[in-house]
């Protein structure tokens, strides 16, 4: 049983020299074509099961939203088919089509019957989309003079005012404030575990990774990688840098996690350890241990100006701790071909316990968009474990002097 | 089928629609409703003033004062009906483009509104003018319901031009610049304001072409001439009426997915 099936999906637009040229095509006998065919998507293939949630993950302009509209059946696919069981809703952009001028209410029971509701059934629950948008006595005034966020809230209402079968929302929760998004995420969630089945564009890595059990990455109107959201996260970051232009490598490594490797090569990772005190290389870290991150490089290239980062993340990829020599205020400059250069970094290890990963970058510039040498995810992987210390959770160690008076 | 049973499960937003359209247009004006009836009332009484001298000669039966404004009336409401119905559809699509981007619906919703919609102000005018004519002693009795089918061809005629229009405008936004201007030709082309008898021979045999003339003829036989009208001279129109009907669901089907790129 699945609840949305994409096979071959393929979307283009048809391009004309000029408008004559479509008249031209549409009147003369024989219909012969006068239009290039612009391929924005091509042979896309998924398939959900109800419940499951998947996140697409692109570079702007890489079709992600192309594709939430032809699975929401605004525009029609050139090639292949979307098979949806069950009712779908989608919140595509800002609002749903509301029209600045009728007041929220209205906007709120017109989206509703566009998706089908009659009156009746939207009377009954418009007291409860009223509820959860939180808009006031916003919501007799007309939309026009809403903030975004507002006909987010909305939107968002009425589009989930019903459990739909699919949900699509394209980036759509980005707009509210953090208030809303976990009020929103809670519903989807709630939602998911009654079967609803959730497609959802973002760009906000804490979101697809908290929500979504999977995700694909859409690259030039392709399909480029489909797994785990912390994989495809990391991917993702590595195609930020990479913009087209270097090679992007994956290792796995022995733990089964897929490791990215990209960059142009002009400095090349030699070795990345985490060393004791006494200089022995370790895996597993005490609670508060001194600990320092040896990255050894190589210059393979002449260049101008290095930077190197490092970013401590926990097991669901989410960043506890990164900077890098440009903040740090020791950026290396002038370095030639063939040099190699050894970097220690000295810190407590003031960690929760759980397993960590260290992702170097190797770049000019304060970040890696600009020029990007080497990017590695984890390049070292950790453990944390208590040894000394009384039980405490979460991910930091905030070294607790407890005094209590009476 | 499946058109109509789409159609029936999207009543609620057509019927609201309508309605939400029609209160949009009075809501933020003093007079409101009465705006309906002030502009075709205008334009009856500038037509009046001005022809009433000039066609008094040539009216047969001259005797009644009133018999130029009925005749008038009768022409311009229906004509009224039918260029609210062609224009409006004509540029429906793209004045929807905000929702037909975001929310999957059945697009034939769009026009039925126009439909309906210019129905309602067509209703509403059209009952005043009725009672005027009860008023005023000149109700014409029972070739009154002549009218009905007189409207549904004119109705079927107008949205048939209309959607063949409407989706020809999202590709060439030419389409509907062209048809403002060919409208206006159109009505002084149909002997709405004259009588089709004052024109030459040789310009009264090219108006024959014209779909709009009978039907406009027949409303003003059955209201102004208070006889029925000539039915054999309304399968013309119904036949162009019907084709272009044909022609409108052919070009909706074809360039539906196209037009969705283009908006």
């Amino acid at each position: 049983m699945s609840s949305l099936i994409v096979s071959g999906l393929g979307k283009a637009y048809k391009q004309y020299a000029s408008r004559w040229a479509r008249l031209a095509e549409w009147i003369t006998p024989g219909h012969r074509t006068r239009h290039h065919l612009h391929w924005v998507l091509q042979d896309i293939n998924f398939t959900l099961k109800p419940g499951e949630a998947m996140g697409i993950i692109g570079i702007n302009g890489a079709g992600k939203s192309t594709l939430l509209k032809m699975i929401a059946g605004t525009i029609q696919p050139t090639l292949g088919e979307i098979k949806v069981s069950g009712k779908l809703a989608a919140l595509l952009e800002l609002g749903m089509g509301f029209h600045p001028d009728f007041t929220g209410r209205e906007n709120a029971m017109m989206a509703g019957q566009l998706l089908g509701h009659t009156a009746d059934e939207m009377q009954m629950v418009m007291s409860n989309i009223l509820d959860f948008a939180e808009i006031g006595e916003y919501i007799d005034q007309p939309v026009r003079v809403y903030s975004s966020g507002m006909q987010m809230r909305l939107a968002f209402s009425v589009a989930t005012a019903f459990r739909p079968d699919v949900l699509v929302v394209d980036e759509a929760l980005s707009v509210g404030d953090a208030y809303f998004q976990h009020k929103s995420f809670e519903r989807i969630r709630q939602y998911r575990a009654l079967g609803t089945t959730l497609l959802i564009v973002s760009h906000d890595k804490a979101a697809i990774q908290s929500i979504c059990d999977r995700a694909i990455l859409i690259n030039g109107g392709q399909l480029a990688q489909e797994g785990k959201p912390e994989d495809i996260m990391n991917y993702y970051n590595a195609l930020l840098a990479d913009k087209g232009r270097h090679e992007i490598k994956f290792n796995q490594t022995s733990s089964g996690q897929t490791q990215v490797i990209s960059g142009a090569g002009e400095a090349s990772i030699q070795s990345v350890r985490l060393l004791n005190s006494q200089g022995q290389a370790i895996e597993v870290v005490g609670v508060g241990q001194a600990v320092a991150l040896e990255v050894m490089i190589r210059i393979n290239q002449d260049i101008p100006e290095l930077v190197m980062g490092y970013l401590v993340k926990d097991r669901l990829g989410q960043d506890i701790f990164g900077s890098n020599t440009h903040h740090l205020q020791q950026v290396l400059h002038g370095l030639v071909k063939g040099e190699e250069i050894t970097f220690a970094i000295k810190f407590p290890a003031n960690l929760g316990v759980g397993s960590y990963s260290v992702a170097i970058a190797l770049h000019s510039a304060s970040n890696h968009i600009a020029n990007n040498y080497e990017w590695r995810e984890l390049a070292v992987i950790f453990s944390v474990v208590n040894m000394q210390y009384a039980e405490f959770i979460g991910s930091s160690w905030l070294n607790p002097a407890l005094k209590i008076t009476r | 089928m499946k058109l109509i049973q789409s159609i029936w499960n999207y009543r609620g937003f057509i019927l609201g629609s309508v309605k939400r359209d029609f209160q949009f247009k009075y809501q933020n004006s003093l007079l409101g409703i009465l705006w309906i009836v002030l502009q075709p009332l205008s334009m009856i009484l500038v037509y009046t003033l001005i022809f009433s001298q000039v066609m008094h000669a040539k009216f047969p039966g001259s005797t009644n004062p009133l018999t130029y404004s009925i005749y008038l009336c009768s022409g311009i409401l229906a004509w009224g009906l039918f260029s609210e119905i062609s224009t409006r559809a004509t540029n429906t699509f793209i004045e929807n483009a905000n929702l037909l981007k975001k929310i999957n619906f059945p697009r034939i919703c769009l026009p039925i509104i126009v439909v309906l919609n210019a129905a309602l102000n067509f209703f509403i005018i059209f009952s005043l003018f009725t009672f005027f004519l009860l008023l005023s002693g000149n109700f014409p009795g029972v070739t009154f319901f002549a009218v009905l089918p007189l409207l549904g061809t004119l109705i079927l005629l107008a949205i048939g031009v209309g959607i063949s229009l409407g989706v020809l405008n999202v590709f060439f936004r030419d389409v509907g610049q062209f048809f403002t201007i060919f409208l206006q030709f159109w009505f002084w082309l149909t002997p709405i304001v004259y009588l089709k008898s004052i024109l030459p021979e040789w310009v009264q045999m090219w108006i024959a072409y014209n779909p709009m003339e009978p039907v406009i003829a027949g409303f003003q036989q059955t209201i102004a001439g208070q006889a029925w009208p000539n039915w054999i001279s309304l399968l013309y129109p119904l036949g162009v009426a019907l084709l272009a009907c044909i022609v409108a669901a052919t070009l909706f089907r074809r360039h539906v997915g196209d037009m969705m790129d283009e908006l």
